[in-house]
């Protein structure tokens, strides 16, 4: 605590002439960590665009965004549980057994497909529960506990998925969650709309701030993060509709980030959730339900991890005894990391599930399109986790040099 | 020393750990308007004594008044409702949130609507509010918005008060408020510690730096091994014999904090 009195004056931005040196370290040690993903996906963009003019193609822009989508639902779940500063290694395996859940309700016992579909959203909130009381209950590190589970619920898909090991989808209903595509003109409803709810969420807020008699932000400031919005928005939807439209897959993934970052940032629950990965101590003094939160915390990350292996396996047509295997757990957590969530716990947003999917599908489609193999994309996409991570960890130094735990 | 119209007062409190006999029957007091130093060398039961009033751990035997009636605190939250609070000394802030959310942490305000989980924080309320809290005492922060692991040790002690003063108590007991910071900041902490007392608040300051106390408080109680060892008005009396009582320096007899004050 007594080291921060030296580096007050520098924190507090007080003096004109620091406030260039105050945006670059905020943008070394993390706080525009999401400018220098941006940049860093522009730079992939371009490089990947100069080796195969097909890269930045609507087509092959719809591809990647199709191919995000199960990771980055994922993701939407991990970042809760790095806010917390824990590690949820099971969302793989988790993501697969749902998907085979809902394949052998739906396929072998004639299930509903919605029906089938809830009941493997709930098996992921109830091993997310389940996970998560074990976790804060009995004190043993999340890590542990969810390599736990990272097994047995690859045995329990193996077990569920029986001799054939593959169960193919048929049902339109489900096969449509990852397949469909709207018209132009729907895609540009979206559009508007997206636009509007954001431009009302900025500006009712400026408003209350106003009202309370609060500084508010320059109207030239919220401008332009309206514009930027709606820019991003346009072009996206341009793109999409030069190719086969906007898929419902884009839609449902949008969905999910926008309404767990709103719980995130903008809830009781989610402040709390930010409190228990700053300090728990802290938290469970001031009366948060700190236990609550964790399981709470696991339940999200479970059920997310069945949405986003019921969205995979809809784009496969198929769940079999690789679903929700090999790298997808590796991708699902390290995309939020690279897009600026730390590790530590208590920093982070939702949204870098997208962009840090965004990020991590971009230099896997690019590599594909080159036909590099395997062995070269593991390489570099495990380079670039590294590199993240050790930006996170040298973050923390410098703002634990500077008093900031 | 005037127990009659005190706001909180603790008769012949009794605290045992297993065989440790941390507290043995204590008296103890705090006016309204009235800074008390509390005093004693480690071990002493002073953490024990403000732990007690606090909620933390119940007395075995004596009384609890506060405002004349007779009360039990079993609980934080007895202690928070009647009006209690406790600033400890290692803060407990969360250093990755910024200062409105410290301050509201745990009892944030939420927007009117239907649904309590899925309604918004009410930040613009939050914000004008720990703004004014801040105001009242005096207190600078460069910007409201800014996270608390980004301040120095001084203006983190005064977020900590200040979060304390919340619930509108009515005494505030605080824990070591000035170890660990330098001379400026424990400047700003006494004075935030003046205006508690100028607003009408009983505060009660735990503190092993004598200079800081006899700087701020009114009133300096001793403990020694879990009795009362002294009560001294602070303008009457010096280091020496505060020191004396700590240490227990020429204690013979048993004899009462203003026995012992006079020799």
């Amino acid at each position: 605590m007594s080291a921060a009195e030296g580096t007050t004056p520098a924190a507090a931005g007080g003096e004109g002439a620091s406030v260039r040196s105050e945006t670059l370290r905020r943008f070394v040690q993390g706080d525009l960590a999401s400018l220098r993903v941006v940049l860093g996906l522009a730079v992939i963009w371009v490089i990947f665009q100069l080796q195969n003019d097909r890269f930045l193609s609507a087509e092959n822009l719809t591809n990647l965004m199709l191919q995000i989508t199960a990771i980055g639902l994922i993701s939407v779940g991990i970042v809760y549980v790095l806010l917390l500063g824990e590690i949820d290694l099971s969302v793989g395996a988790v993501s697969g057994l749902a998907a085979a859940v809902m394949a052998v309700l739906n396929v072998n016992h004639g299930w509903s497909p919605y029906l089938a579909i809830g009941a493997a959203m709930l098996v992921g909130l109830a091993i997310g529960l389940l996970q998560g009381s074990l976790f804060s209950r009995f004190g043993v590190p999340s890590f542990v506990v969810t390599l736990a589970g990272l097994l047995a619920w690859q045995g329990a898909l193996l077990q569920v998925l029986g001799s054939t090991g593959t169960i193919n989808l048929t049902d339109p209903k489900i096969t449509g969650l990852a397949n469909t595509f709207y018209s132009d003109a729907v895609g540009w409803i979206f559009c508007a709309i997206v636009i509007a709810v954001f431009a009302t969420v900025v500006l009712v807020g400026h408003r209350r701030r106003v009202a309370a008699g609060l500084e508010g932000e320059r109207m030239a400031t919220l401008g332009l993060r309206i514009g930027l919005v709606a820019a991003v928005a346009i072009a996206a939807v341009a793109i999409l509709n030069a190719d086969r439209g906007v898929p419902l897959a884009v839609l449902i993934l949008l969905a999910f980030v926008a309404g767990m970052e709103y719980v995130a940032k903008r809830t009781r629950f989610g402040r709390h959730v930010y409190a228990v990965g700053g300090n728990a101590e802290a938290a469970r003094r001031a009366g948060i339900p700190v236990n609550w939160v964790r399981v709470t915390v696991f339940g999200i990350s479970g059920s997310m991890a069945a949405i986003g292996g019921i969205m995979a396996a809809s784009r496969l047509l198929a769940v079999n005894q690789g679903s929700g295997g090999s790298e997808l757990l590796l991708l699902a957590i390290a995309g939020p990391v690279i897009a600026g969530t730390s590790l530590f716990g208590g920093r982070g947003a939702v949204w870098t599930a997208l962009l840090g999917a965004l990020v991590i599908g971009s230099i896997s489609n690019g590599m594909d399109l080159l036909a590099l193999s395997s062995a070269v994309k593991f390489m570099v996409t495990g380079g670039v986790l590294l590199i993240a991570v050790i930006v996170d960890a040298i973050a923390r130094q410098q703002r634990q040099a500077a008093g900031r735990v | 020393m005037n127990s009659d119209g005190a706001l909180l007062e603790l008769q012949e409190v009794s605290k045992r750990f297993g065989p440790v006999q941390a507290l043995d029957r204590v008296d103890f007091a705090v006016n309204a308007g009235e800074v008390v130093g509390l005093v004693g060398d480690n071990g002493a039961g002073k953490s024990t004594l403000v732990k007690t009033i606090a909620g933390i751990h119940g007395a075995d035997e004596g009384a609890i008044r506060f405002d004349g009636r007779e009360i039990k605190v079993t609980r934080p939250q007895d202690a928070t409702r009647l009006g209690i609070a406790t600033v400890y000394q290692d803060l407990a802030l969360c250093d990755n949130l910024d200062v409105v959310a410290n301050i509201f942490l745990g009892q944030e305000e939420i927007s009117p609507g239907p649904g309590e989980a899925t309604r918004q924080l009410d930040e613009a309320k939050m914000e004008h509010r720990a703004g004014e809290l801040l105001s009242n005492l005096a207190v600078t922060i460069p910007s409201l918005r800014t996270e608390v692991g980004t301040l120095s040790g001084g203006q983190r002690q005064q977020v900590a008060v200040a979060r304390s003063l919340l619930g509108e108590p009515r005494v505030v007991l605080l824990d070591e408020p000035t170890a660990a910071l330098g001379v400026p900041q424990t400047k700003q902490v006494l004075e935030l510690i003046g205006r508690l007392r100028e607003h009408g608040l009983g505060v009660v300051v735990i503190s092993h730096n004598l200079a800081n106390v006899f700087e701020v408080a009114d009133r300096i109680v001793v403990l020694r091994l879990g009795r009362t060892a002294g009560d001294f008005p602070a303008e009457d009396t010096t280091e020496e014999h505060v020191v004396a009582a700590i240490t227990g320096v020429g204690e013979g007899a048993s004899g009462n904090g203003k026995e012992e004050a006079q020799r």
